[in-house]
C-alpha cells in the first residue's frame, strides 16, 4: 500500500471500486458544493472535485474538496497543468494532503479558447506525465521537484486521465505506458459509448502487462437526450458516440429518452465488468448527479465495501 | 454637381485591353475623355502602389483592364493584377475611401464594344460618386456648388 | 523568420496625428519577406496615411526610407541626417527594430507601424506559420524535428492529449496536431521507441522564465 486511501484500499481488496464527480459551483457559495455532493453519499467509495472545468472559472477544486472531506466523503482533488505553476502545485498538494484528502488527478486541462477566459494565459509549466512523477517523487522520495525534503510529505493516491478514444490510436495504450512509467497509480478514462473499441484498447493495455500495474476505472457518462448524444458525437473532441447509439436512442419518445440512456449506461457497465483488466467505473453525471444513486444499484455495485 | 468631370485612370494590358481601346477607337466607338489609358505590358504588371499613387495624385477612379480569365498572355498576371485590386480596396476601407473608386475590368483584344462599354459605365459611377475626398479642394467647391 | 502584420489604420492614424511629418522606416529582412513592412509596404502606408490626412486637409508628410535591418546599431545611425528633419518615426520593423530606433533617438517620438507575431516559417507563398518560441533548451533532436512548445497548444513534452482529433489540436481544426507530426516523423525515422522515454519537466531558466535574456559572445565583443 502507498497511501492510506481508502479508495486505494478498495481497490487493492480487489473490489470493484466506483467514483463519481462534482463539479464546483460558478461562484463562492458552499451550499451549492455541498447539496450536490450530498447526493453522492453511500453509492461511490470517492468523488473527483474538477478543477475549472472546461476553462470556465469555478470554486477551486481544493476548497470543494475540503467541504467534501468535512461532509464525511472521500474526495479526490483534480489538478491541471493549465492554469498553475510547479510552485503553486505543490503548495495546493501540501495544502489539500493537511485536509486529509489523499487522492488527486493529474491532468493537462481543456484548452482556455473553450472557455470563459480566452484571454487567459496558459501556464502548462509541466504536462500531466512530468505532474505524475513530481507527485510519486514528493510521495515517495518526500522531495520537491526541485530537489529539497519536505518537511511533511503528502502520501496522495495518484490518479490520471486515459483516452482510448483519441487519436492517434496506436499511441493511446503507449500514452499510458509513459504515465504508469511516471508512476501513476489509479486511470479514469473518457467516457465510454463505443465499448468495442475500449475492449481493443484494454487488449492492448493487457498485451504490455500494464492492467498489472495501474488500476483502470472505466467513465461512463448516461445520456439525457438524443440531443445529448448528438452533441457529444459532433462536438466533444476525443469522443466516440456510435451511430447505432445516437439512433437507438433517438429512436425513443422524447419522454422516455433519458431512461433509455440509464438502460444503455447501466448495459455498458455489465459489458465492462467482463473486460479483463477493469477495476472499477467512474461515473460522470454531469449536471444530472442524482442519477448515480439509481445507476450504481441497477449495476449491481451496492452496498459499496468498507475497508478500514 | 455639374461642373464635376472625373479624372479615370485606366491601366490597360498590351495584348488584350489596350487593343480591344485600339479596335474602340477604329471602330469610331466613342467613350468619355476622362478615361486616360496607360499601357502596360501586362495588368499584372499594375501593382497595389501604383493604384494609389493614381488616388493620391488626385484620380477619381482607377481601373486595371486585363485579359479575361485563362487568356493572360503571360499565364496569371490578370490573377495578380485582380488580388492587387481586391487589396487597395481593403486599404482604401481602411482609411475612409470608397472602395468602388478602383476597379479591375477583364476582355479580350476583339471587344471594342466591351471597352468603351466600361468605360463609360465607370466613369458615370465615378462622376455619381463624387470627386475624390483626396481632392480637398474640389470637394469643397462640389459640396458648395450642390448647396 | 519572425512575422508581422500591419496594425489596423485606425491605430496608426492616431499615432501621427498630432504630428506634419513623420519618418516611415522599412526594414529589408524579416518583414520584408512576409509582406509587411519592406520597401513596397512603406510605399503603400506612405499613400494611405497622406491620402487619409489629405481627406482631412491637415497637412501631412511622409518620408520613406528602407533600412537593411533595423536590429542592428550600424544601420540605425544611418537615420542621422534624416531624422532632424521629422517630427516623429513610424517603424515597420518589427518589435526589435523599434526599440533600436527608440534607444539611438531618444528624443524622437517612435511608433510601432506592425504588430510583431512570431518566429516561423513559410508553408506555402503567403502563409506563414509559428515554429519556434525560442525556449533557449531545443529538443528538436529527439522529437523528430517538429517542436511541441511552439506547436504543441498546451506545450506538452509528452503527449497527445486526449483532445486530438484526426491528426489537428482541439482548439481548431485548421491546427496540426504537434504531437501527430512527431509521431509521425518519429515512425518514418524508425525511431518510435523514443516515444516510450518521458522527457522530463523543463528547465525553463533558458528561455523566458530566467528573465530576459542576453547571448555575450567574448571572442567577438569589442
Amino acid at each position: 500500500m502507498k497511501t492510506d486511501s481508502i479508495l486505494e484500499k478498495i481497490l487493492a481488496a480487489g473490489h470493484l471500486a466506483v467514483t463519481s464527480e462534482c463539479g464546483p459551483p460558478r461562484g463562492a457559495l458552499p451550499d451549492k458544493v455541498k447539496q450536490k455532493a450530498e447526493l453522492l453519499r453511500g453509492c461511490v467509495d470517492a468523488v473527483n472535485v474538477t478543477d475549472n472545468q472546461t476553462a470556465m472559472v469555478r470554486m477551486s477544486s481544493l476548497a470543494a474538496c475540503i467541504f467534501l472531506r468535512q461532509m464525511g466523503l472521500n474526495p479526490i482533488l483534480q489538478m491541471v497543468t493549465r492554469d498553475r505553476n510547479r510552485l503553486s502545485m505543490q503548495s495546493d498538494i501540501l495544502g489539500a494532503y493537511s485536509h486529509e484528502i489523499d487522492n488527486m488527478l493529474c491532468l493537462s486541462g481543456d484548452h482556455p479558447r473553450f472557455g470563459d477566459h480566452p484571454m487567459a494565459a496558459n501556464v502548462h509549466d509541466i504536462d500531466s506525465v512530468q505532474f505524475i512523477d513530481m507527485v510519486r517523487v514528493m510521495r515517495d522520495e518526500g522531495k520537491f521537484q526541485g530537489g529539497e525534503a519536505i518537511d511533511g510529505p503528502p502520501k496522495m493516491f495518484i490518479g490520471a486521465a486515459a483516452n482510448p478514444f483519441a487519436d492517434p490510436f496506436e499511441l493511446r495504450v503507449a500514452r499510458l505506458a509513459k504515465k504508469v512509467k511516471a508512476g501513476v497509480d489509479f486511470i479514469q478514462t473518457q467516457c465510454i459509448y463505443n465499448v468495442d473499441k475500449f475492449a481493443k484498447w484494454m487488449e492492448g493495455v493487457r498485451d504490455r502487462g500494464l492492467h498489472e500495474q495501474v488500476y483502470i476505472l472505466a467513465g461512463i457518462t448516461p445520456m439525457k437526450s438524443a440531443g445529448m448524444a448528438r452533441y457529444m458525437k459532433n462536438k466533444v473532441p476525443g469522443m466516440d458516440v456510435p451511430d447505432e447509439l445516437v439512433k437507438r436512442i433517438a429512436g425513443v419518445p422524447k419522454e422516455k429518452q433519458a431512461d433509455e440512456g440509464i438502460k444503455i449506461c447501466i448495459e455498458t457497465i455489465e459489458r465492462c465488468k467482463e473486460i479483463e483488466g477493469v477495476n472499477g467505473f467512474h461515473i460522470m453525471a454531469i449536471e444530472w448527479e442524482q442519477k448515480v444513486p439509481e445507476i450504481v444499484e441497477q449495476a449491481g455495485l451496492l452496498p459499496r465495501p468498507s475497508v478500514n | 454637381m455639374q461642373n464635376f468631370e472625373p479624372v479615370i485612370v485606366a491601366f490597360c494590358c498590351h495584348y488584350c485591353a489596350y487593343t480591344a481601346a485600339d479596335m474602340a477607337g477604329s471602330k469610331r466607338l466613342s467613350y468619355p475623355p476622362n478615361v486616360k489609358i496607360i499601357r502596360v505590358p501586362c495588368s499584372g504588371k499594375v501593382d497595389a502602389i501604383h493604384l494609389m499613387k493614381a488616388l493620391q495624385k488626385g484620380a477619381d477612379g482607377v481601373y486595371v483592364a486585363g485579359c479575361l480569365d485563362g487568356d493572360c498572355h503571360f499565364k496569371t498576371g490578370n490573377i495578380r493584377a485582380a488580388r492587387h485590386v481586391d487589396s487597395v480596396k481593403k486599404l482604401l476601407d481602411e482609411i475612409g475611401i470608397e472602395k468602388e473608386r478602383v476597379e479591375m475590368f477583364s476582355m479580350s483584344a476583339g471587344m471594342g464594344e466591351k471597352f468603351a462599354e466600361v468605360a463609360s459605365e465607370f466613369t458615370e459611377k465615378i462622376r455619381k460618386l463624387g470627386p475624390n475626398p483626396v481632392n480637398r479642394t474640389a470637394f469643397a467647391e462640389a459640396r458648395q456648388a450642390v448647396g | 523568420m519572425i512575422t508581422a502584420e500591419r496594425k489596423p489604420m485606425e491605430e496608426l492614424t492616431e499615432y501621427v496625428r498630432p504630428f506634419g511629418r513623420i519618418l516611415l522606416v522599412g526594414c529589408n529582412e524579416c518583414v520584408t519577406v512576409c509582406a509587411a513592412g519592406g520597401r513596397k509596404e512603406v510605399g503603400l502606408l506612405s499613400s494611405a496615411l497622406q491620402m487619409h490626412f489629405m481627406k482631412e486637409g491637415k497637412p501631412f508628410e511622409v518620408n520613406e526610407l528602407t533600412l537593411e535591418r533595423q536590429c542592428d546599431p550600424e544601420y540605425v545611425e544611418e537615420l542621422v541626417p534624416h531624422i532632424n528633419q521629422v517630427d516623429a518615426v513610424l517603424s515597420m520593423a518589427c518589435g526589435c527594430g523599434v526599440q533600436e530606433i527608440a534607444r539611438r533617438y531618444k528624443e524622437k517620438p517612435v511608433f510601432p507601424a506592425v504588430n510583431t507575431k512570431f518566429m516561423g516559417a513559410s508553408e506555402s507563398q503567403g502563409i506563414w506559420a509559428e515554429r519556434c518560441q525560442g525556449c533557449g533548451d531545443c529538443v528538436l533532436g529527439i522529437t523528430g524535428g517538429v517542436c511541441p512548445i511552439a506547436r504543441c497548444s498546451k506545450q506538452l513534452l509528452n503527449g497527445p492529449c486526449g483532445g486530438s482529433t484526426k491528426g489537428k489540436c482541439e482548439i481548431d481544426p485548421g491546427v496540426d496536431c504537434a504531437w501527430q507530426l512527431i509521431w509521425d516523423r518519429l515512425k518514418a525515422l524508425g525511431k518510435s521507441d523514443l516515444y516510450e522515454n518521458n522527457i522530463p519537466a523543463k528547465d525553463w531558466r533558458s528561455g523566458r522564465g530566467g528573465g530576459p535574456r542576453k547571448i555575450i559572445r567574448e571572442d567577438l565583443a569589442s
